[in-house]
């Protein structure tokens, strides 16, 4: 029977820790892949305005330096292979980057390919009528002229088959997450398109790994408990044959491999956890055994399987205006009424000024006001101190603009103890709506190919 | 005050403009009782003034685990939401600071 398949995950979102691929495998020489994720549900549309201003911009950049950080290790003879969505709007460029920067580092020799066909934009532009919002039922018409990127998340088919062709590097655009996963044990374990059930598998060890430290005790209920939380080890998978893993860590990092944190992995971000939707698969949680094997060792199988949807599931984005939030911190008594009272009058000036907001938001950080104040401690009287945090929305950028110079202002004009200014003015951002939705198969063509 | 805390550990997350918040049993008994307590109605209602959409529960015996998706609370969530906390980073702490003064019997050291 085949060995164990060790996959790795170096990149949980697009900002992660840059080192932790190289610290990974200076700890773990013999993991055969390493996972990068950069997309979350708007990655892309910060790409597509980053590439408005330089076309170079489109994909996770990021990732050069990661290939940059790895070369010494590939040049000694390290054969740990990645696979990642770094790829972004453009594939084809990122590949083309990292294969400079392969060629630079003397390492030519390392096949990169490229998984490209995500992009369903001109689908989405030429048949607005036929599409609606997975959220709200909508239809696309209201957004259409505003779109800024439309991808589908694509399976594990176009990196299993790449990696079959000798690809070291497996570069895509929009992927499902857990498919970064599933891909290297396709080829691995060379199994079929209906093997669902070991498909399933794969994909919830994917899912476990692909949020980088949260499966070793990052982001856990627990965490201050943790040992070493100042270097909990990025996630290790060592899937077998039949779809099962266990999940564990580099040795000699921090954070911990538990039930417990495995568990809280398992749900996050989830539905229904009898109906988990992938491109490879539909996955049932619903029989899934988590259970300590070792010391920061979990051993996770009985992951069952169907068919997957037969659409993909559709991440668009469209412009929506322009916000910004302004921060400044107020100390003294009665500092809470001072900062709602402060907050307040920035708006009320703003708007007898005649800029036209869509929404406006005060919050007093230190009240609960993360959750809308559902959850208090103390009385907003006996607050000492708190965080006045002011947002706007409007669907042009000039009142926005305006807002962004009333905060500062407020250390001569507002109470007594206001500080924490010394950031400048906030920044005017774009706000793209999401707008989730499927795409029939038929309609999606992915591609592989070397570059 | 004993809260959910004490009984449970959790996790929330974001989907679009929705979060989800599983809450996982510290041991058999406290699973079977938030299985029998912390319905989708209560969660509703806790999450009310963030203006949740009608709650849902689901069930997962095998993890001792009850998972629940919030439609609608995040404002628009990730990049259009206003709120500090876009993406429900926060909701799985709110939950579990819910007060259940009428389970003291289960404490944090309960055993498996």
């Amino acid at each position: 029977m085949a060995r164990p398949l060790k996959v790795a995950n170096a990149s949980g979102f697009w900002g992660d820790q840059p080192e932790a691929a190289a610290r990974l495998v200076a700890r773990q020489p013999d993991l055969d892949f390493l996972t990068l994720d950069y997309l979350a549900e708007v990655s892309l549309s910060i790409m597509a305005i980053n590439r408005a201003k330089d076309p170079a911009a489109s994909y996770a950049r990021d990732f050069l330096e990661v290939v940059h950080s790895l070369a010494k290790f590939w040049r000694d003879g390290g054969g740990t292979k990645i696979v990642t969505n770094a790829g972004g709007l453009d594939p084809l460029a990122c590949g083309a980057a990292v294969r400079d920067e392969l060629a630079k580092a003397g390492l030519a020799h390392l096949k990169v390919a490229v998984v490209t066909g995500d992009d369903v934009l001109s689908q989405l532009r030429a048949g607005a009528d036929k599409f609606c919002n997975l959220e709200t039922g909508a239809g696309l018409a209201t957004v259409a002229d505003r779109l800024v990127t439309a991808n589908a998340y694509l399976g594990a088919k176009g990196i299993a088959v790449a990696l079959q062709a000798g690809a070291h590097i497996v570069i895509t655009g929009r992927v499902a997450d857990p498919s970064l996963t599933v891909g290297p044990c396709c080829a691995h374990f060379g199994w079929a398109q209906a093997d669902y059930d070991r498909l399933a598998g794969a994909t919830v060890a994917g899912h476990l790994i692909e949020c980088g430290t949260q499966a070793c005790g990052g982001f856990s209920t627990d965490w201050l408990e943790l040992p070493d939380a100042h270097d909990i080890g990025f996630p290790v998978a060592e899937i077998s044959a039949d779809g099962s893993c266990v999940l564990t860590k580099p040795p000699g990092t921090g954070g911990a491999v538990t039930v417990q944190t495995v568990k809280e992995q398992l749900l996050y971000e989830i539905g229904d956890p009898g109906n988990y939707l992938s491109p490879d698969a539909t996955v049932s949680f619903l029989g899934l055994r988590v259970e300590q094997a070792g010391v920061d060792r979990v051993r996770v199988s009985g992951a069952s399987g169907r068919p997957p949807p037969e659409n993909y599931k559709v991440s668009a984005t469209y412009r929506h205006g322009y916000k910004a939030h302004g921060v400044l911190t107020v100390f003294g008594e009665q500092a809470v009424a001072k900062a709602r009272r402060a907050g307040e009058g920035i708006l009320r000036r703003l708007i007898e000024g005649g800029c036209v907001y869509r929404e406006t938001l005060v919050e007093c950080l230190g009240t609960g006001a993360s959750v809308g104040g559902i959850v208090r401690r103390v009385a907003d009287g006996e607050q000492i101190e708190t965080v006045l945090r002011v947002s706007v929305a409007a669907d042009t950028p000039e009142p926005v603009k305006r807002f962004t110079r009333e905060i500062a202002p407020l250390v001569t004009c507002g109470p007594q103890g206001v500080t924490g200014y010394a950031s400048g003015r906030p920044k005017v951002m774009p706000v793209f709506g999401y707008w989730p939705c499927l795409i029939s198969r038929a309609a999606v063509n992915p591609h592989w190919q070397f570059v | 005050m004993t809260t959910l805390h004490a009984i449970a550990f959790a996790r929330s997350g974001d989907k679009g403009s929705s979060a989800n918040i599983a809450v996982f049993a510290r041991s058999p008994a406290a699973y079977a009782w938030l299985r029998e307590h912390l319905t989708a109605a209560q969660v509703e209602s806790w999450f009310q003034p963030l203006g949740t959409g009608p709650v849902v529960r689901y069930e997962v015996p095998n993890l001792e685990a009850l998972n629940f998706v919030l439609p609608g609370v995040l404002a628009g969530g990730g990049s259009s939401s206003l709120r500090v906390d876009a993406q429900g980073k926060t909701l799985g702490q709110a939950l579990l600071a819910m007060p259940v003064d009428h389970a003291p019997e289960f404490s944090r050291t309960a055993t498996d």
